[in-house]
Parts: C-alpha cells; sequence; structure tokens
C-alpha cells in the first residue's frame, strides 16, 4: 500500500482547545489521555521519592509517620487508578485501535469523549479529597478505612467515577473490533495488540462494577452507618478483601496484556520475523484474562480463610503462569534467526521480556502457599509487583511510547538520548527493587514508616538505585519534549512496519484513511517472502 | 538446616518452609537463565550486521511440537511446585496436639498478652523451648497481623473473628513480631517479642512470675520501676519520650505543662491528670491525638501506675 499524501500537521491540524475538548477523533482524545496520566505518572513518581527519601532513615526524620503513611497511599492510588489502569488501554489503545483495525473511529466516539470527561471528573474529585488526604493504602482494607478520618468516601466516588470511564472505553473498545475491521482483517490477521486489548476490554467490563458496588457499600457505610464491612456495626471486613480483589486482581491484566500486546508488536517488525505462535500468543492472552477471574484469593492467604480455600485459589493461581510462560517463550523463539536492530522500541521491549522474568518468576514464591505466608506482606510482594508493573507494564508503556512516537507527533525521537534514558532507567529500577527481594526474605514488612536498623543498608541502596531510576525517566521525559518541539519530521513509516497504522502519513489525518483498506494479509509477514508481503 | 538462606530458621518447620523456598529459587533461577540466556544470546548471534539482508530472514510462523512441549513443561513444574507448598503449609496450619495456648489481641498499636492461667503481659510472649505453641488471635480495632519471621508464619488478627497460628519453638532465644497488615499511624512501631525459654527458666519464670528476673528489685526507687514499666507495657510503641510526636504526647516535659485538649480547653499536666489518662485515656483528649489509646487500669497494677506517673515526673 502506497503512503498516502497529508497536509503535513494530519489530525493535529486544528488548533486551540475547543478543538481538543470537544473532539470526538479517537487519535486526540487518546493523546489527551495520555497526556493526563503520564502527569500523574511523574507525580505518583514525585511521592515514591519522598517514601524513598524518608526510608533513608530507621527512625522518622523527614515526615511524620502519618504523613508517611499519606505518601504511599497516594502513589499506590495515583500509580493504579490514575496511570497504569488507563494508560496504554486509554491512551495508546484508543489511538491505535482503529488505525489498527483499519476503520475511521471507534465505534462510538460521543462516549469515548464522555469517558475522558467521565475519567477528568474522576481525578478532579480525587484531589478534593487531599483536603483530608487518604492514609488508608491503595487497598483501602476495612475496618480502618471504615474508621480512619480522612476522605474515604471522596476519593472513593473519584475513583467510582474513575471506573465508569474505564467500563465505557471497554465497551466501546469490544464493540469497535468486532464491527468496524476492514475488509479481509479477519480475527487471525488482527494485530496482537488488538488481541490484548480485546481481553482487557472484556475484563474492564466485567470486573469494574464490582469494585463501583463495593465502593458504594464502603461510601453507605461510612456515611449511612450501614454496617457492611465493620464488625463494630455487623459487618465483616475480609467480605470487603474478596470483593476489592475481585476487581483488582483480574485488573493486573487489564495493566499488562496491553503492555504484552506491546511487545508483540514491536519484537517482529525490529527482528524482520513474523512474530512466533501467533495464535498461541493471542489465545493465551484470552486465556490469562478468563482465569484471571478466579484467582483473587491468593491475596488473602492469610486472612483466616480454610486451608481448603486456599489450597484452591493456590492451584489456580499457578496456572496463570503456563499462557504467561507461553508468551516469552514466544517472543524469544522470534529472535531466532533474525535481522536484529536495538532502537529504543526494541531494547524497552527486551528490557520487558527481562525484567518481566524476573517479575514472572518471583510469582511461585507467592503462589505457593507455604511461601506466602512467609512472604505477604512483606516487601518481597512490592518487589515482585514492581517487577511485574513497573518492569512490565511500564516498560512495555515506554516501549510503545518510542515505538509509536514518530506516527502520534509526526516528529523523530532523538535515538541516542533515548538510550542513555533507557540505560539509567534498566540500571536505576534493577538498583532500586532487587534489594526489596532481599530485604523481604529478610522479614521487612511493608507499609513501614520506620524500621529495624538491620534494614538500614538495604534502604539506602534501594534510595539510591530510585535517584538513578528518576534521573533516566527525566531524561526521557526531556526527550520527548524536545522530539516534540524540534524532532526531524517522520516519515509514514520509519520502522517500516507492516501494520496498517504505518500505512497512513505521519501524524494521521483525522478519519485515518482517504479510502478504507482491504486487507489481504496479517501484520506479520517478514522475512522470506511465500507471497505477496502487504 | 541452620541458615539455610543466611537468615537463620528458629523451627523444624521453618526449615522446611526454607526448603520449599530453595526449590523455587533453583528452578526460577533455572529457567531466568534459560529464557534470558537464550534472549541474550539470540540478540547478539542474530544482530544485524548487513543493513538490506532484511528480506532473508526464515518466514518461521511456529512450531507446533516445540508449542506443546513448552505449555507442557509449565504446567508440570507448576503442579510440583503447588504441590509442595500445599502439602508443607498443610502441616503448618494443623497443630499436632499437646500446644499450649497463648491469646493475643491486637489493637492499635499494641499486642495485649493473656495466658491461660491469667498472667497478662505486653509485646512479649514468654513461652518454653520445645514445647507447641498456639496463639488465639484477635483484634479489637482494625486487621493486623501477627508476623514471627524466623519461623516463616503469620496470621492476621481479624475484629470480629478469632483466628489461629501454632508453632514449634526449638531453640531458646528472642524472636521478633511485626504487624503486617497496615492498621494506621503507628503501624511500624507495633512490634512485640517472642521469648522462647529453656524449659526450667520458664517454670520458674511462670511460677514466681517478675520476680524472677528481677534481682535487685526490692531497693528498685519508684521512677525506675516506672521506667522499667513504660518500657515494657508498651507506651513508647505510641509516646515517644522526645524528638517528633508519634501518636500521643511526647513524655519530656509534658508532667507540670499545660496540655491543650480538644474542644478548646486546656488542663495542666499533674499527677492526678497522669493517672486519669492511664486509667481512662478517653475522658481528657489531647488536641491532635486520635482517640485510640487503651485503658491500662486492668493490665497494669496500682503500683505500676503510680511507679509510671513517678517516672514521668523525672523527665
Amino acid at each position: 500500500m502506497a503512503e498516502e499524501s497529508g497536509n503535513g500537521r494530519g489530525y493535529l491540524a486544528e488548533r486551540g482547545w475547543r478543538s481538543w475538548a470537544y473532539t470526538m477523533d479517537h487519535k486526540r482524545i487518546g493523546v489527551m489521555y495520555l497526556y493526563t496520566t503520564i502527569a500523574f505518572f511523574l507525580i505518583g513518581g514525585v511521592f515514591a521519592l519522598l517514601l524513598r527519601l524518608e526510608l533513608l532513615s530507621p527512625q522518622a526524620r523527614y515526615f511524620s509517620d502519618h504523613a508517611y503513611n499519606v505518601f504511599f497511599t497516594l502513589h499506590g492510588a495515583m500509580m493504579i487508578f490514575l496511570f497504569i489502569i488507563p494508560a496504554i488501554p486509554s491512551g495508546l489503545g484508543n489511538f491505535l485501535i482503529p488505525l489498527h483495525i483499519g476503520a475511521r473511529d471507534v465505534a462510538f466516539p460521543r462516549i469515548n469523549l464522555a469517558s475522558y470527561w467521565v475519567f477528568v471528573a474522576g481525578f478532579l474529585v480525587v484531589i478534593a479529597s487531599l483536603v483530608s488526604p487518604m492514609d488508608t493504602g491503595w487497598t483501602f482494607y476495612t475496618p480502618y478505612s471504615a474508621k480512619t478520618g480522612a476522605a474515604v468516601a471522596t476519593l472513593s466516588f473519584g475513583i467510582f467515577l474513575i471506573g465508569m470511564s474505564s467500563i465505557l472505553t471497554g465497551l466501546n473498545f469490544i464493540v469497535t473490533i468486532h464491527k468496524l475491521r476492514a475488509p479481509g482483517m479477519t480475527w487471525h490477521r488482527l494485530p496482537l495488540f488488538i488481541w490484548g486489548m480485546y481481553a482487557t476490554s472484556i475484563i474492564q467490563v466485567v470486573a469494574t462494577p464490582v469494585v463501583g458496588v463495593t465502593f458504594l457499600l464502603l461510601a453507605m457505610e461510612r456515611l449511612l452507618g450501614v454496617g457492611f464491612f465493620d464488625p463494630a456495626k455487623g459487618g465483616d471486613p475480609v467480605l470487603f478483601q474478596h470483593f476489592f480483589w475481585f476487581y483488582s486482581h483480574p485488573v493486573v491484566y487489564v495493566m499488562i496484556l496491553p503492555a504484552m500486546g506491546i511487545i508483540s508488536e514491536v519484537i517482529p517488525v525490529f527482528s524482520r520475523k513474523p512474530i512466533f505462535g501467533y495464535k498461541a500468543i493471542a489465545y493465551s492472552s484470552l486465556a490469562i484474562a478468563f482465569l484471571g477471574f478466579l484467582v483473587w484469593g491468593h491475596h488473602m492467604f492469610t486472612s483466616g480463610m480454610s486451608p481448603a480455600a486456599n489450597a484452591f485459589f493456590s492451584f489456580l493461581t499457578f496456572f496463570v503462569a503456563v499462557p504467561t510462560a507461553v508468551k516469552v517463550f514466544n517472543w524469544i523463539a522470534t529472535l531466532y534467526k533474525g535481522s536484529i536492530t536495538f532502537e529504543s522500541p526494541m531494547l524497552y521491549a527486551l528490557t520487558f521480556i527481562f525484567l518481566f522474568a524476573v517479575g514472572g518468576l518471583t510469582g511461585p514464591f507467592l503462589g505457593a502457599l507455604a511461601t506466602n505466608v512467609q512472604l505477604h506482606d512483606t516487601y518481597f510482594v512490592v518487589a515482585h509487583f514492581h517487577y511485574t508493573m513497573m518492569g512490565g507494564t511500564v516498560m512495555g508503556f515506554f516501549a510503545g511510547l518510542h515505538y509509536w512516537f514518530p506516527k502520534m507527533t509526526g516528529k523523530m525521537l532523538n535515538e541516542k538520548v533515548a538510550r542513555i534514558a533507557w540505560a539509567l532507567i534498566f540500571v536505576g529500577f534493577n538498583v532500586t527493587f532487587f534489594t526489596m527481594f532481599i530485604v523481604g526474605v529478610r522479614g521487612m514488612p511493608r507499609r513501614y514508616a520506620e524500621y529495624l536498623p538491620k534494614f538500614h543498608v538495604e534502604n539506602v541502596i534501594s534510595t539510591i538505585g530510585s535517584v538513578i531510576l528518576a534521573v533516566g525517566i527525566a531524561v526521557m521525559v526531556l526527550n520527548f519534549i524536545r522530539g516534540l518541539r524540534k524532532g526531524p519530521p517522520a516519515p509514514g513509516n520509519p520502522w517500516r512496519a507492516l501494520s496498517l497504522e504505518w500505512q497512513t502519513p505521519s501524524p494521521p489525518d483525522t478519519g485515518n484513511f482517504h479510502e478504507i483498506p482491504v486487507v489481504t494479509d496479517w501484520p506479520y509477514s517478514f522475512g522470506k517472502a511465500k507471497g505477496p508481503a502487504a | 538446616m541452620d541458615n539455610i538462606l543466611a537468615f537463620g530458621a528458629a523451627s523444624a518447620q521453618a526449615a522446611r518452609v526454607d526448603a520449599v523456598f530453595l526449590m523455587i529459587l533453583v528452578i526460577g533461577v533455572f529457567f531466568f537463565f534459560l529464557t534470558q540466556g537464550l534472549l541474550i544470546y539470540f540478540a547478539v548471534k542474530y544482530r544485524r550486521r548487513v543493513p538490506d539482508r532484511d528480506n532473508e530472514t526464515p518466514r518461521i510462523t511456529g512450531n507446533p511440537v516445540l508449542e506443546f512441549i513448552w505449555i507442557l513443561i509449565p504446567s508440570i513444574v507448576v503442579v510440583i511446585i503447588f504441590y509442595y507448598g500445599w502439602r508443607v503449609y498443610s502441616d503448618l496450619r494443623v497443630p499436632h496436639g499437646g500446644e499450649s495456648e497463648v491469646y493475643v489481641n491486637a489493637r492499635q498499636w499494641m499486642y495485649e498478652i493473656k495466658y491461660p492461667d491469667g498472667r497478662t503481659a505486653i509485646n512479649e510472649i514468654r513461652v518454653p523451648a520445645g514445647k507447641p505453641v498456639k496463639f488465639i488471635l484477635s483484634a479489637s480495632d482494625v486487621i493486623h497481623g501477627f508476623y514471627l519471621p524466623d519461623f516463616r508464619v503469620k496470621m492476621d488478627a481479624i475484629p470480629g473473628r478469632t483466628t489461629t497460628l501454632w508453632v514449634q519453638p526449638d531453640r531458646p532465644g528472642e524472636y521478633q513480631i511485626y504487624c503486617t497488615v497496615y492498621c494506621g499511624t503507628g503501624h511500624s512501631n507495633m512490634l512485640a517479642r517472642l521469648i522462647v525459654m529453656p524449659p526450667n527458666a520458664y517454670a520458674a519464670w511462670a511460677a514466681h512470675g517478675e520476680e524472677e528476673a528481677g534481682e535487685g528489685r526490692e531497693h528498685e526507687s519508684l521512677a525506675a520501676r516506672g521506667e522499667r514499666v513504660v518500657k515494657t507495657a508498651g507506651c513508647l510503641n505510641c509516646h515517644a519520650i522526645e524528638g517528633k510526636v508519634k501518636i500521643g504526647p511526647n513524655f519530656r516535659g509534658l508532667y507540670g505543662s499545660n496540655v491543650p485538649l480538644e474542644g478548646g480547653k486546656s488542663v495542666t499536666a499533674d499527677e492526678d491528670y497522669l493517672r486519669e489518662s492511664i486509667e481512662d485515656p478517653g475522658a481528657k483528649i489531647v488536641k491532635g491525638s486520635p482517640n485510640v489509646m487503651p485503658t491500662f487500669k486492668s493490665s497494669l497494677s496500682k503500683g505500676d501506675i503510680d511507679a509510671v506517673v513517678a517516672y514521668l515526673k523525672t523527665l
């Protein structure tokens, strides 16, 4: 397909705030999501640095214990609800889904815009809750959250709105992927990012209402005194944990599946080889989404569940490992006999596999009952989920940002600076979080404002790592800003990829395609062609 | 099995948990080096050397046999890991009978200990070595954790429920207890100790109470006794002597000072105010402090409370 001619600024041609606030263009909505979520990523990161600063000393030195507790709550809540859940699905997903499947927009552009503004309303309410900042941890465990003086009802209403936005987006994407695929775009020609987004959208639609209802019950308990979770009012505090994790476990797959989709896009392009085991990767996303609904109990092995229930949840938990391992094997097999180059998207994609392997292989320690009882609620868990969520999802997000930056902005990034940032992030990340495995095995509990002096050395090392990591992220963000302002114009297809979005000019025009393309091949036909490549 | 992970297992059960840990570690390290070794090997070996060799890469789209094998092997491995984790856990959870019992009530931010014979303590549990002990856990306010890292076990203490945890303490020594479920401002100060004593020393302590360790106590001044009570009764979990305020007011300079109360009034911290604040802490709430302190009327004797007041006067 020949590159289509554009006016040079594509969908970005129109200027002025109205052209953004009222836009129904999925690309602009995606970009607004990206700006918003990246802003919260940076704010959440500042809270993380404040935590690391306080942990330089075993005793409270810079902040009170209460302030520390507020900081880790805000760090967790912002990173989870305002960054990592919406960033890839609502940001990159919005931008890419119609382009990937050969559509002009999502199925319901108005609902799409509404979902963004509901999200904005949600984070404004979350910010309003700072008048009496939350100190419950992002998990809101009852009965503490039913008793504390913090603005729990306000914050949970904000997250309720964000959840609503998430449901609207998921619904929109499911319909879009079913109904708006271009002629010839069969299910098995879909880019794997779309499979990841499809599985994600199903989880968002099915699981999010549960957490919405849970937060409503919590608000009713606090405001009206109805006893659901507080034993003093006749409620059951462990019930809250069941409700909470019934959403919050599946939602970790909302975070990771789209990132895995990005990796599946990047690896073949930079290896110049077809993806290995397309169907296995596609269906493993659905398998992970399905299994993800059955394993929430593994967050509660010490919450007084019966040993039989614990055994059941432990057994099922282990089966999430199988489709996950299959993906990793397939990505590595894709490299075999490739012609590999190491531009920044590929560096982040390989980093994803490396760090996610650490996160994934430390999972069985927590899935196995005997070791879970030892390690639960220690820094081992903190290290594990940062390796999967930051080493995994965030690295996948960074891979996607570097990969699609030319398409979204029409500008190229400075590759050299991007690699410096990558190296700092890689080193800083491992120094920060690998030490947490060690301190966790040694018994240091999480969420401790003060700690015993025997954990001092590890905490200092971890803080040093966090500074390196922060510098790396700062360099990356500055490179984005510089690229936006001064980057050389990007060609339509700088990475010589085969998926449909690269067959449009950079940036694409409003409406994406002059003519809806007719798809004749899948997007991974690299290498010695038997038939014509798309 | 000592120091299997360089941090010391305090019981045979703990060593069994360490064995599961070690097994998962070996499997994990093997698969890490297998997969990441291949990743790095392929990345180096198949890096692009000739710019336009692109279309010479083979079009490999999959290999059913290979894919079947790498679904099968992880499936078998995870079942094995599950099985050993579950087996060891089951043995850890189900007591073998013959345990002595200790009641532990967790509250913000201390552990109240009760022995079946009526003895009580705060933040300190004494048990004889070699005899299994069952902790019967409850909580007064919010969920707390009861974590014994040296024994590799923990259990949540949940208000409105009773949970249990048992260990077989083989070796005398002092072991750290942490709260592991976030429970509010004082969470990270909610520490306690498990003291495993040689059986005869324990028997002597159980028969004579405090006198066992109290050599020279007959000449102990009232303030010195108060200092000892403040250190053992958990006061310092929430009150600092000086420096950064924890939960409640600092002790240094408290006596004789003018204490602002919730509601705008204030009170002079005299002997009677100090005594009342220990026996009925909710009577006067210090401005800015949460009303979470439990009464110590039953857990401290009249003599101990007088001693604490005497000690506070010296600060």
